[in-house]
């Protein structure tokens, strides 16, 4: 029972914040509002006992992400501007679009049957996630591990890049 | 922890997740809220990856790592996009699509 009540108390704060994050004039609000949305994923990676996964999620998303966009928000804008919308019409097409999207996905979840394998759990500790993202052998990870440093060592390059001063042209 | 919650739950919180997110980034005209609705889109293919590995394959990690990598994924693309709309301020001193409508200058 206690379970029940800890998922919904996650599902409504996942809810009630995300709606907040996409309406709210206020661009600073949204930001914190979308770190609520993390904070409460978290919590839910939490129920399924992956505290990994969790916490990465709490450092590099709720810590590293939301700080950058709050970062770039004061950059960019005044702290009491507010956000221009879309005009009504695009707004209830947008609606629309993602009612019907929400409503064929959920009746397609609901017609289909689940099936688990039925195998017992694996230990989720971080040294069984650490010797199977490092493994080579079956149901090792290593490649993408590779892939996805490389990745970060362009993304971080190019960000440098892109952000740097260019010095004067005259 | 997950006795009496079917897997159903997660997929239909992640399913309007998603499409809150689909609603923001089409109605949104600011491009860091832009942004931030699609955090909030692969966040929520996050939860469906966790969910289907805890309760289909609680015996394998794939789901697991998928989203350790997505997490990774989305934080190289916030450094890029977030450089890339500060360099479109700093040249059109406005971070608002509309106005941001010409590709040379």
């Amino acid at each position: 029972m206690n379970n029940q009540l800890m998922f919904f108390i996650f599902a409504a704060l996942i809810l009630f914040f995300s709606v907040m994050t996409v309406v709210t004039r206020r661009i600073l609000r949204s930001a914190v509002f979308l770190l609520f949305v993390l904070l409460a994923t978290a919590g839910i990676y939490f129920m399924l006992s992956y505290t990994f996964l969790a916490a990465v999620q709490l450092t590099v998303y709720a810590g590293g992400i939301v700080v950058l966009i709050i970062f770039s928000i004061l950059l960019t804008s005044h702290i009491s501007e507010r956000a221009s919308m879309a005009g009504v019409l695009q707004a209830i097409f947008s609606g629309l679009v993602a009612l019907v999207g929400a409503g064929v996905t959920i009746y397609t979840i609901y017609s289909y049957s689940f099936k688990g394998s039925g195998a017992p759990a694996a230990t989720t500790n971080v040294k069984a996630i650490g010797n199977q993202l490092v493994s080579t052998g079956k149901d090792g990870y290593a490649l993408p591990f590779e892939v996805i440093s490389v990745l970060l060592l362009a993304a971080m390059i190019g960000a440098i890049v892109v952000a740097r001063k260019e010095p004067k042209q005259d | 922890m997950t006795e009496g919650i079917p897997l159903h739950y997660f997929l239909i919180i992640s399913t309007l997740m998603f499409f809150i997110g689909i609603y923001g980034f089409l109605t949104r005209k600011n491009l860091i809220t832009m942004l931030m609705s699609t955090e909030l889109i692969l966040n929520s293919v996050n939860i469906n990856f966790v969910a289907f590995n805890r309760y289909l394959f609680p015996d394998k990690f794939q789901g697991h790592f998928f989203s350790l990598i997505i997490i990774a994924v989305a934080a190289a693309e916030a450094a890029v996009a977030i450089a890339i709309i500060i360099n479109i301020y700093r040249r059109f001193k406005s971070i608002d699509v509309q106005k941001v409508d010409e590709m040379k200058y």
